[in-house]
């Protein structure tokens, strides 16, 4: 995999940039549970987050009210306060629709529409409103080149989006993101549904990504989370039924070195989850 | 008795209904095929019946088939496809939308000699379109729009959560998503929905003969009269003046249903294929 250095070679300074999403007190319900309490984070631009956990540890749920894409599931309720560059996205006012351009979601599944690898890329600046063949032509390769797939297909444009292979089309789907130009990219899970080569890939743009993208990632493959990320966030539902808490965040190498946390530590040297 | 006698006999049993049922549609295609295919000439396809005994061809009753068959979805196609989406995708789920389901479901039901009449009633007499193709088209859209309707909800419920996701994702509002991204991915799905309800237009008799009329003209306008297949079928049999011609017609009516009904199967197989 990637010639990154071990975990314990990893920096342990404190980041600098300026908080991009700024999360205090967050309560977040499906119904009558209560799914997540006392979230309070700050995720910094130009870096990679990890949030990592068990199943079912509300990380997807935190997730999706970044881009209030919880929004779409009947029932959810959300208390605290999220801020985008000190903006409330929960603010009155504030657009869903355009929060989500800015900030991009990558799933679990590959999800390419069912056109061709260019439509694809062009769908998100088509719907906000280009429509000059040249400029079209312009974003969507540099779309493709930033996901690390525009080698792959700069001969196949017309080929419908479903034909390539789950790695593939995962790239495919980060490069639909990018092509709208997001300040944030959210991955819930990006590379468990992919093969090996591709997942060095996805990693690889990561790295890249970063100066221009701050970019959250859900994972649980524990070793992706300490190759990629700059700070780690571990969530954790103690009983069943009860609402998940943020355990600990900090820079990654200190999670995965010398946590503060019984717990934390316990989850990382595998003794649960 | 042995437990595996017992296993014998229920597999006789459950193989012999199975058999009975591909046996009795042999024996109607058969049947139908050896009385007809004698008639099937070229010129019983395209010229139209002349004489006492209603003897040459059939001309006229295929273009009126294929004319009320075609208009009717024309008219069914866009409100079927457009409640469907209120239904799928913006209604909410509740008791209104399972009453409008619930009344689609019964449409489809509904005799279809009582749709016939209702259609008699409604536009031929009271809206003064008379015995028209119109008629007849509009009176078969009753009998369509539920098969549409429901068809084309199955398929909009059955685009992956993921791919709209995808949309809201890079900032597409609710109809940018529908539109361009749920309809497509639903659109093979859709048209076998409109294949198989054509199909079932084109053997529709009651409903065709109490609003288009009998008259074998061969139909130019919409408010022109017209005899459908169907109709030209039951005519020639009920008064028994040409049986030979009854069953070439009964064959003709067989191969455009079965045409239909393969249509649609291989669209279902071949989304099927692309879509994994």
């Amino acid at each position: 995999m990637n010639p990154s250095p071990p975990v314990s070679q990893l920096s342990t300074e404190p980041l600098t940039g300026n908080p991009r999403f700024s999360v205090r007190g967050l309560e977040f319900f499906y119904g009558d549970f209560h799914a997540l309490t006392g979230i309070t984070i700050d995720v910094r631009e130009n870096s990679v987050t990890a949030f990592i956990g068990p199943s079912g540890c509300g990380k997807s749920t935190f997730l999706r009210c970044l881009n209030r894409m919880n929004d779409l599931i009947p029932g959810t309720r959300l208390e605290g306060t999220i801020t985008l560059d000190g903006a409330d996205i929960y603010g009155s006012g504030v657009d869903p629709v355009d929060l989500r351009r800015r900030v991009g979601m990558i799933f679990q599944q590959p999800n390419p529409f069912p056109m061709s690898i260019y439509d694809n890329v062009a769908f998100g600046p088509r719907l906000h409103g280009v429509t000059k063949r040249a400029e079209l032509d312009e974003i969507v390769e540099k779309a493709l080149v930033r996901a690390n797939v525009w080698k792959e297909v700069k001969d196949i444009m017309g080929r419908g989006g479903l034909t390539l292979s789950g790695g593939q089309q995962q790239r495919l789907c980060i490069a639909r993101v990018l092509a709208v130009q997001p300040d944030v990219l959210l991955m819930d899970e990006p590379c468990s549904a992919i093969d090996p080569t591709s997942v060095q890939k996805v990693e690889d743009l990561m790295a890249e990504l970063k100066n221009s993208v701050t970019i959250i990632i859900v994972t649980h493959n524990m070793q992706q989370a300490a190759r990629v990320s700059d700070e780690t966030a571990f969530f954790l539902q103690e009983k069943q039924g009860e609402a998940a808490e943020l355990i600990e965040f900090g820079r990654t190498a200190e999670i995965f070195t010398s946590p503060r946390d019984r717990r934390t530590e316990d989850y990382i040297t595998g003794r649960f989850g | 008795m042995d437990k595996r006698w017992t296993n014998r006999i229920a597999l006789g049993v459950l193989w012999l209904c199975g058999i009975t049922t591909v046996t009795i549609l042999g024996a109607v295609i058969l049947y139908v095929f050896v009385r007809g295919v004698g008639q099937i000439t070229p010129e019983f396809i395209f010229t139209k019946p002349h004489g006492v005994n209603a003897e040459g061809g059939i001309g006229p009753t295929i273009i009126a088939t294929m004319y009320v068959t075609g208009l009717s979805m024309l008219i069914v196609t866009p409100i079927a496809v457009l409640a469907a989406v209120y239904l799928a995708e913006y209604a909410v789920q509740g008791k209104l939308v399972d009453a409008i389901r619930f009344a689609a479901d019964t449409l489809a039901s509904v005799p279809s000699i009582v749709m016939g009449l209702f259609g008699f009633a409604l536009f031929v007499e009271v809206m003064g379109l008379g015995f028209s193709v119109l008629s007849g088209a509009l009176a078969l859209s009753f009998l369509m729009l539920p098969i549409v309707m429901r068809a084309t909800e199955e398929a909009i419920r059955a685009v992956p959560k993921y791919i709209r996701w995808g949309s809201y994702g890079l900032g597409a509002s609710k109809w940018q998503t529908v539109s361009r991204i749920v309809l497509p991915s639903a659109l093979p799905r859709i048209l076998t929905g409109i294949i198989l309800a054509m199909g079932r237009a084109v053997g529709e008799t009651a409903v065709v003969i109490f609003t288009m009329g009998q008259a074998v003209y061969l139909p130019i306008s919409p408010l022109d009269s017209g005899r459908s297949m169907t109709v030209h079928l039951y005519m020639l049999a009920m008064e028994g003046i040409n049986m030979d011609a009854a069953y070439g017609t009964a064959l003709l009516l067989m191969v455009m249903v079965l045409f239909f009904n393969l249509s649609a199967r291989w669209l279902a197989a071949r989304n099927r294929r692309l879509q994994g």
